[in-house]
């Protein structure tokens, strides 16, 4: 494919040059050249979506609703998030005017950061975290400042770290709690001393709450809900971890009006709207599909438990993730990288995890392992991963 | 009723073989615990026991007919119904006896290998009961899903990419 002559010099622009490939695309190559293996390496969940919500879909297509929705996305789908962002964590939006359907969260951080950042601005970014934050700012212009958080502190972020790496650039901080990759969650009492130094600098904070849904112990607090924060944060959620609807790229994004009528103007342009079956899809999700979302909670409360203590029964220390569907368990005891023993464990007892070094800071010495697979599948990965230490603690 | 009962309730209601072991490790529970309340619910009659779901379309030479019966009685004094249904419950044919509300009174199960045998017990035992006004047999042709189970499913295969982010 290279060597094809051509006239044409190819001109990639400064900002796109400047980022890597995803690392998780190294591993996706590797798993997928392989037969029969157990990938804990999803970041999706196993379940399929609920078939209420299919069936709402199918049925918005019998009706021909296959036009262009409102760029904001449909106004009856905006009333029910709105409704359910109220009832579920206290924060109050306009479905009018503060809520934008995305083509997925993804989308929603992408136009969350360039709604926010200018040329040269840094943004805190609490890592690990997922993969996309970073390339995101420096797309945008800003200049990416991590903010490490650690097992001894159960991957919360603590306000002082967050205050040592604040400069007079810093313009905002993204947050994901409940997160991907370690499971962590962010109590209130935390979560409020984070506030206090966010409003102190007076930053935005960007705050992905797509696994709001999914946290086991305790309730989710959301940003946007405490004192004096609403008016400084974009959340950014959707309905694809919750309601197990990934493929359907459907998420949204709420902030103030000043905010989301910016996100707007580049959703506009750039996305026209979100799929309009999927956005029928959606609606159905937050009206009927409430039940069967906590039936998949349940399940994945289950799994956490049993794996995390399977881990542990491994040899692996690993702390108990409050939330998603990740467990981040530390492989500094092997004396391996993270890499080193992603790889060694796929090639050797054919288990695919994700090495933590992908997820930026502080993820060295980790690896994710998805619990979103069939009890089978973590029991017998579980046995796998347990040989594969008792061995390679052998070897050093 | 605790909460963890009932999470363990749902489980083995999905899963009867599941070993104490891993139950506990799911509900983040001593396995002892788990014993102990497992011991408590079948004492309690909460459990009644442990049964497999089997699709006898599938084991060749052993397939079951079934038949559902919408059964109108006359019901007793001071009993109701309780007393005709125990006499119709009885018999080993029986799978299920449920009250029913709405145009008949009880609803009944029957399995059995052929249709002429069914059909015997029906005019036999079942109509010739004195409370008995009438019955209509139903049999089943297919079954394709039971007791939350789909069955014939060929849709469990794994679509997702093997790694994503």
């Amino acid at each position: 494919m290279t060597n094809v002559s051509s006239s044409h010099h190819v001109q990639l622009s400064n900002a796109v040059d400047s980022i890597a490939p995803s690392g998780i695309r190294r591993f996706f190559d590797l798993a997928s050249s392989m037969d029969n293996i157990i990938s804990l390496g999803v970041g999706e969940p196993d379940f399929t979506t609920p078939w209420s919500v299919r069936e709402a879909s199918i049925h918005s297509l019998e009706r021909g609703l296959t036009a262009y929705t409102a760029n904001a996305g449909l106004i009856e789908l905006r009333r029910e998030v709105s409704r359910y962002l109220d009832d579920r964590f206290q924060t109050e939006y306009d479905p009018e005017s503060e809520v934008v359907i995305t083509v997925g969260a993804s989308e929603g951080l992408d136009i969350a950061v360039r709604t926010v950042v200018n040329p040269g601005d840094e943004v805190l970014i609490v890592e690990p975290c997922f993969v996309s934050y970073a390339p995101l700012v420096t797309l945008a212009g800003g200049v990416p400042v991590p903010v490490p958080t650690f097992m001894k502190d159960d991957f919360a972020v603590t306000a002082e770290n967050i205050r040592s790496r604040i400069t007079p650039r810093t313009r905002a901080l993204m947050l994901s709690f409940p997160n991907n990759p370690t499971g962590a969650v962010m109590n209130g009492g935390a979560l409020q001393a984070v506030a206090d130094v966010v409003k102190e600098h007076d930053l935005v904070v960007l705050s992905d709450e797509i696994y709001a849904e999914l946290a086991y112990d305790e309730e989710h607090v959301s940003t946007a809900a405490l004192e004096g924060m609403w008016e400084r944060t974009i959340l950014i959620s959707g309905f694809s971890k919750s309601f197990a609807m990934t493929g359907w790229r459907v998420g949204y994004v709420c902030a103030p009006e000043p905010y989301a009528a910016a996100m707007l103007k580049i959703h506009q342009y750039a996305m026209m709207c979100a799929s309009t079956m999927a956005q029928y899809a959606a609606l159905e999700a937050m009206q009927s599909g409430q039940e069967e979302m906590e039936e998949m909670v349940v399940s994945y409360r289950h799994r956490r438990n049993y794996f995390v203590r399977s881990l542990r029964e491994a040899g692996l220390s690993c702390h108990k993730p409050g939330g998603a569907f990740y467990a981040f368990p530390s492989i500094e005891s092997t004396g391996l990288s993270s890499e080193q023993f992603a790889e060694r464990l796929l090639l050797e007892e054919r288990v695919a995890v994700v090495p933590g070094h992908v997820f930026g800071a502080g993820g060295e010495g980790h690896v994710r392992c998805s619990y979103a697979a069939s009890m089978s599948q973590l029991e017998e990965a579980a046995a796998r991963i347990g040989r594969f230490t008792a061995r390679v603690k052998k070897e050093s | 009723m605790t909460e963890k009962e009932r999470e363990l309730l749902l489980l083995i209601e999905r899963e009867g073989r599941m070993p104490a072991e891993k139950l506990a490790k799911m509900l983040d529970l001593p396995m002892n615990d788990v014993k102990g309340m497992l011991r408590e619910l079948e004492e309690r009659k909460v459990i009644h026991g442990y049964s497999a779901i089997i699709d006898w379309t599938k084991a060749s030479g052993a397939e079951m007919v079934t038949a559902m019966i919408d059964v109108k009685v006359t019901p007793q004094r001071g009993v109701g119904f309780d007393e005709v249904a125990e006499r119709i419950y009885r018999f080993h044919e029986v799978k299920a006896c449920y009250l029913m509300s709405g145009t008949y009174d009880l609803s009944v199960v029957i399995e059995g290998k052929t249709m002429s045998e069914i059909a015997n017990f029906v005019s036999e035992k079942l109509s010739t009961l004195e409370s008995v006004i009438s019955t209509t047999t139903h049999f089943r042709l297919k079954q394709y899903k039971h007791d939350g189970i789909i069955f014939d499913e060929d849709d469990d295969e794994d679509h997702r990419m093997v790694v994503s982010p």
